[in-house]
């Protein structure tokens, strides 16, 4: 059992070796092979235990002993020991996301090794060190059996989208993203730590499976905002840190100075995705807090349709992308606010695939345009790019929910239990599907279709390539995957057994059990038929926006530019994507900086300047002291001197040799004297 | 013939005013002769009133201690003129307003 | 071996004695010589760790003569938990301080090490003492060698700041002093006899009325030191002057003994008053924790950063300490000594980049990643520690820290938490500014990656930060009877889990195996044991307030 602790360390073990020695000293090829190599065991080791125990329907754990020994506190249930164990938990939930986190990364670890073949050596390695560790990293994440082992992942995948993002740290734009990256994060992380904080004094463990436990004996809180309720709201602002959800999405997109490999993995397959998986995780806990759930359904429902908004207007490829990650984010979040939490991790899958797949293929067509990004740029390119443009056309197909593509399954799975829910939901959940196809299609066009529109890179350049077979071979597999991955989905109004919906069924026993006892609401399951007529819907609006970009990028090219020029204020408010940056620059960053500058000088001025004050007053009594004893001590001695001398000297002045005046005094005496002797008679 | 008797209280009177002229004799005279002459009126005046009141009491005293006095004059003056002479070599000068060596 | 603890207060002190001896030009003996005291003293102070015995809930390795029997002063020595953290954390960075110092001093060597010596064993008497008289001398001893240190050695304003360190703490302890001049008279009056024994002062029992006036005088002495707000701003001005030794030693240990006071102290001896304060001390220590992350945010200079990131820093131990829980309290512990490691080492950084610049200005840095690598390796790694990052050891502390302030009170703890968002924009903005981007300026670019003495000095705190947050075990047991005895005291609510807690369960070496544990035969912490100490004590009341 306790293999499963392999998992976690093999990737780190291939980031330790990589990191302290590879740098230095490693040949391009090792490091790759190293970093290929522990991948590839990961892997293994991932379908090994998904097969093993990852059916076991309750899932299994594997304890290494205390991380924090037990120590009492205080609880709402009295006073319990707090303490934390090294768990690692493996069940159906987690299974999924372990062979996603491995397998996906391996294939872009592979595309990589060939991608970064420019780097010189020592970057080259440190690339792999970190790629490695971010594996490392997100399993640990993902196999947490309790929160603060959770919590190192978490916040350790945080700090290696930082060391990636900012890879290239010479560029400033790349450090710059990686800071704002981790700071969006820490923001949200200030909320899980609150939320994890709060889980251990109200259930006092931390422990996923003791919680769900417990929580299930709670009553629910449909019309209060109670404790659950409040635990479950501040793990949610966790969660939009980390997936990039309003109102913390805003690192996403300038995340994407990084190089291509990690938008990829970490921007679009894992690390974004571990808010979803944290709610999934502790969905027992949200099911119980409707209010909450709400909140996030209305929260990912307005984030896809915003990021697709915005995707809209964006010309950056790149960018592009990474506003449709945010987007279908939303959806993943709008199915757990429903309660479909198996179809947010079904659509979880499928996005991986796919969103990886249109990355990496974006990468090929940058990297074969020596660094363009920018779509006006390109053009013209399926000549050139042959292999590239078949994957990405898949990608995009099952992006836009073309069936019988995987992301038909998923996004429709969401939008039918949305359907079931709220019907306002499902409208901005359509809305963004027919934006979704639209905008993947506007991209497919710009690049891919019309004519070049771009610069010769060099004086003996020929064209785009079509790269090594290294970058080339995981696009193919990832395309297979975004072709077959819907079919474990397949659901009943198909005809399908739902094999995923099963496969997670015992994660969610707890939930489905709420879920039937909320059964009472006015909102009825869709009966096959309503099922069917909304993936034909779906399906369709699929299609209309595939038309729509047709018609609008390829057929007739120039009615954008006259679109933009009519409404050009709606122009540069999508383009500049809502001035969101801007507003966050100037409300959080500028008044934090200027607050704190301001303290800084109240602390010199004010609190310095009082300690300054009473040395300076303490100096100035010095003095007066001084001046008291120079004046006034001393004074009065010199006084008596000065006094005796003056004294004498007025005295003296009656000595004046003259023998005269001596006879004179003698005879006044002698007068005086006898007068006062008559007188006294 | 008795006109008018001679009472102790006419020797006393001129004693008095022999010593008065003394007095203001020392005070206002500036030569220092003149000064020991005004000292001697002065002690010759006391002689004067004791040999009076000698007379008067009928026995000797008075006149004995006159004859003291006399002889302390004549000593004094001695030594008055002895020092006068010294003074009177280095200072060339009679006036006793310039003898005021001792001034403080 | 016997008399332990006096040997390793008074050998650095007799290293500095053989110092005096040796002729001030013959500097490479004296260099090895300090170098060999150093690191010889935290060889035997290792002995307080493996010698430490977890059951034992009174004092350890105790030493009592006769010193001043008239008044009542004796030369009283002894140990628990935290004490033990604190000296090996003395006696390690004293010996990292002396190493860092190799290449750096190179007039007056000889006083230079002298001073580094004695103000070893001020600071581990301070912490070793068990009587107050003895206690307040270390104390007072300490601050003399340090002021040379910053006034002799120091750059920039260094008279100012020494003078201003010195006079500040100063003021603080004599109060502190009269603090306990009143406990003394005060015991006379109760118990008749004269004594400055502190292990009878933790067992009397005080009036309110002069708990306060006591409290408030300690606190002056304490809180110079920790250094709370608003009497913190020694800390800047000595930090920055201060040679690279000057300032590990005052981050990692000094500002220790504040805290070490509050809990050694001030709480044992005045419960009632600590428990009066605790929204006076909460509101200061959280205004310290935002406070001084924001100002650290808006400097320029690279060592007062790090000087205000401290304030920011201790202000959590603080909050940890006042909350009056076991958790908390272990949280504030464990951070005082994440703190030593992580911010001795980030002024053992500058100290680096000063040496060979000369200039603390952050501008003129930039772009020293590429320069140099190793470093910049050890500057995140170090980094991350002091912002928390989990799988490190300052995430412990602050996770135990917070949980243990929640049952208190939510909205501190709210606001507490903020300062990990700060924590993290400063430190990380500073790690850019420095490390990342081009490097513009012809003078950066020829500078020279880690020596190995360098490196050397920063081993040990990269493994132990490490260690910490992997597998904190062996540090959070040896500190709860040291936590027991405070919180026992202090909060009553605790007082029936920390009696059976101390009797039955997990205290893996010496205690009998629980049945279903498999401890190793020598008792020794097993890392793949989990005893199942599911010490569900009877609910008692819930935790005041």
């Amino acid at each position: 059992m306790n293999y499963i602790w392999l998992l976690p360390l093999v990737p780190a073990a291939g980031a330790a070796i990589n990191g302290l020695v590879g740098i230095r000293w490693f040949q391009r090829r090792v490091a790759a092979a190293l970093a290929c190599a522990s991948m590839t065991a990961a892997f293994a080791l991932a379908v090994f235990a998904a097969f093993d125990v990852g059916r076991v329907p309750d899932g299994r754990e594997a304890s290494l002993g205390f991380w924090i020994p037990p120590i009492p506190l205080a609880t709402a249930r009295g006073i319990q020991p707090f303490t934390v164990q090294w768990s690692l938990l493996i069940d159906p939930l987690a299974s999924v996301m372990i062979l996603i986190v491995t397998g996906i990364g391996l294939l872009i670890h592979i595309y990589a090794t060939a991608y970064m073949n420019h780097e010189p050596r020592g970057g080259y390695a440190r690339f792999f060190c970190y790629m490695n560790l971010f594996c490392a990293f997100m399993l640990l994440l993902v196999l947490g059996a309790n929160f603060p082992v959770m919590f190192i992942g978490w916040e350790g995948v945080g700090l290696c989208s930082y060391l990636l993002i900012g890879f290239w740290y010479e560029k400033t734009t790349a450090a710059s993203a990686g800071l704002k990256a981790f700071l969006v994060n820490r923001i949200g992380d200030w909320g899980f730590l609150l939320g994890m904080l709060a889980v251990f004094f109200t259930f006092a463990t931390m422990d996923f499976r003791a919680l769900a436990a417990q929580a299930g004996t709670w009553p629910i809180e449909t019309s209060h905002f109670g404790t659950l309720s409040v635990i479950c709201l501040l793990l949610f602002v966790g969660a939009t840190g980390k997936s990039a959800q309003i109102p913390l999405f805003v690192w996403l997109p300038d995340a994407m100075a990084g190089p291509t490999p990690v938008s990829a993995l970490i921007h679009a397959a894992t690390m974004v995705t571990a808010g979803v998986y944290m709610v999934a995780r502790n969905a027992v806990l949200f099911s119980h807090a409707p209010l909450v759930l709400t909140i996030v359904a209305i929260v990912g429902a307005l984030t896809a349709l915003m990021a697709a908004t915005i995707a809209l207007a964006q010309n950056d490829i790149k960018r592009v992308l990474a506003y449709s990650t945010v987007s279908q984010l939303g959806y993943m979040f709008l199915a757990a606010g429903v309660g479909a939490f198996s179809a947010a991790m079904f659509h979880l899958m499928t996005h991986a695939f796919f969103k990886a797949l249109l990355f990496l293929a974006a990468g090929v067509v940058i990297h074969s345009l020596a660094g363009e990004q920018d779509m006006r740029r390109m053009g013209g390119l399926k000549r050139y790019l042959p292999v590239t443009f078949v994957t990405m056309m898949i990608g995009a197909l099952a992006l836009a929910g073309i069936p019988p593509l995987s992301g038909f399954f998923s996004k429709d799975e969401i939008l039918l239990r949305a359907f079931e829910t709220n019907r306002l939901l499902w409208l901005l959940g359509s809305l963004t599907a027919v934006l979704t196809a639209f905008y993947m299609f506007r991209l497919i066009a710009l690049t891919f279709y019309g004519a070049y529109r771009g610069p010769a890179h060099s004086a003996e350049w020929r064209g785009p390539q079509e790269p090594a077979g290294a970058m080339t071979v995981p696009l193919m597999a990832l395309a297979i995957g975004a072709i077959v991955a819907g079919f474990i989905g397949i659901p009943a109004a198909l005809g399908g057994r739902n094999a995923f919906e099963r496969f997670l069924a015992p994660s969610f026993a707890q939930t489905r059990a709420l879920a039937t006892h909320q059964a009472a609401s006015p909102h009825l399951d869709a009966s096959p038929a309503q099922a069917g007529a909304l993936m034909l819907f779906a399906a369709l609006l699929a299609i209309l926006g595939i038309a729509a970009a047709w018609r609008f990028y390829v057929d007739r090219p120039g009615v954008t530019a006259r679109l933009a020029s009519r409404w050009p204020g709606l122009d540069a408010l999508l383009r500049n994507k809502y001035y969101v940056d801007e507003f966050y620059g100037a409300i959080v960053v500028r008044s934090t900086l200027a607050s704190a500058r301001g303290l800084w000088r109240f602390d010199r001025r004010v609190i310095d300047g009082a300690v300054n004050a009473w040395g300076w007053s303490t100096r100035i009594l010095a003095w007066l002291s001084y001046m008291f004893d120079k004046v006034a001590v001393d004074g009065l001695v010199n006084a008596v001197g000065r006094g005796a001398g003056e004294g004498s000297a007025a005295v003296r002045r009656g000595q004046t040799g003259l023998v005269q005046n001596y006879a004179l005094l003698i005879v006044l005496g002698v007068c005086v004297f006898l007068t006062a002797y008559l007188i006294a008679r | 013939m008795q006109l008018f008797p001679i009472t102790p209280y006419h020797y006393l009177l001129l004693g008095a005013a022999l010593f008065a002229l003394g007095v203001i004799g020392v005070m206002v005279r500036r030569n220092i002769i003149i000064l020991f002459m005004s000292i001697e009126l002065m002690l010759n005046a006391v002689n004067l009133n004791l040999v009076a009141f000698s007379r008067l009491h009928g026995h000797v005293v008075g006149q004995v201690f006159a004859l003291f006095i006399v002889a302390v004059a004549a000593a004094e003056a001695a030594v008055g003129l002895g020092i006068l002479l010294a003074f009177y070599r280095n200072k060339e000068t009679l006036n006793i307003d310039e003898m005021n060596l001792l001034k403080g | 071996m016997a008399h332990l603890l006096s040997i390793v207060l008074f050998l650095p002190l007799a290293g500095a004695g053989v110092l005096l001896l040796i002729p001030r030009n013959q500097v490479r003996r004296i260099k090895w010589i300090a170098n060999i005291v150093a690191l010889a003293d935290f060889a035997v102070s290792l002995q307080l760790w493996f010698k430490y015995d977890l059951t034992a809930p009174g004092w350890q390795l105790v030493e009592r003569a006769e010193w001043i029997p008239s008044i009542g002063a004796s030369y009283y020595l002894g140990i628990d938990g935290f004490s033990a953290l604190l000296i090996l954390l003395t006696t390690l960075m004293g010996a990292i301080a002396v190493l860092s110092s190799w290449d750096v001093i190179h007039d007056r060597v000889k006083e230079y090490y002298i001073c580094l010596l004695i103000l070893q064993t001020g600071m581990i008497g301070a912490f070793v003492a068990l009587d107050f008289l003895l206690f307040f001398l270390f104390w007072e001893v300490m601050l003399v060698p340090m002021y040379f240190l910053i006034g002799i050695w120091g750059g920039g304003r260094r008279l100012y700041s020494a003078i201003k360190f010195f006079l500040y703490t100063l003021a603080g302890s004599v109060i502190m002093l009269l603090g306990i001049l009143a406990l003394y008279f005060y015991n006379h009056s109760v118990s008749g006899t004269y004594t400055f024994d502190v292990t009878q002062y933790q067992q009397l029992s005080v009036p309110f009325p002069l708990q306060k006036w006591v409290f408030l005088a300690f606190f002056f002495g304490f809180a110079v030191k920790v250094p709370m707000f608003p009497l913190h701003t020694w800390l800047p001005d000595a930090h920055t002057d201060a040679p690279t030794a000057g300032s590990v030693i005052l981050a990692a240990v000094l500002l220790k003994m504040g805290t070490y006071g509050f809990i050694r102290f001030s709480l044992p001896i005045l419960p009632d008053a600590s428990r009066h304060f605790v929204p006076a001390m909460v509101a200061l220590s959280i205004i310290g924790i935002v406070y001084g992350a924001l100002v650290a945010m808006a400097q320029t200079d690279w060592k007062r950063l790090v000087a205000y990131s401290s304030v920011s820093h201790m202000g959590m131990v603080m909050l940890g300490m006042f909350a009056l829980t076991p958790v908390g309290l272990t949280g504030s512990i464990l951070q005082q000594i994440n703190h030593g490691i992580s911010t001795g080492a980030l002024f053992l950084i500058v100290g680096i980049v000063y040496e060979r610049r000369h200039t603390r200005e952050i501008a003129e840095y930039g772009g020293l990643s590429k320069v140099m690598p190793m470093f910049a390796a050890v500057f995140l790694i170090m980094t991350l520690s002091s912002i928390g990052l989990p799988a490190l050891n300052g995430f412990i502390g602050e996770l135990l820290i917070l949980q243990g302030v929640y049952p208190v009170s939510r909205v501190w703890t709210a606001v507490a938490a903020s300062g990990i968002v700060l924590g993290a924009a400063y430190m990380l903005w500073l790690y850019q500014r420095t490390m990342f981007g081009t490097v513009d300026r012809p003078e950066n670019a020829s500078m020279k990656d880690l020596t190995p003495r360098e490196l050397a000095t920063f081993l040990p705190l990269i493994a132990l930060a490490v260690w910490i947050g992997l597998y904190p075990s062996p540090f959070l047991r040896r500190l709860e009877s040291s936590v027991s005895r405070v919180i026992v005291r202090v909060n009553a609510a605790y007082a029936p889990a920390l009696a059976t807690k101390s009797s039955s369960c997990d205290t893996p070496p010496a205690a009998a195996p629980t049945p279903a544990s498999s401890a190793a035969a020598d008792g020794k912490p097993n890392f793949l044991t989990f005893a199942a100490c599911g010490d569900e004590s009877k609910p008692a009341k819930p935790a005041p307030r």
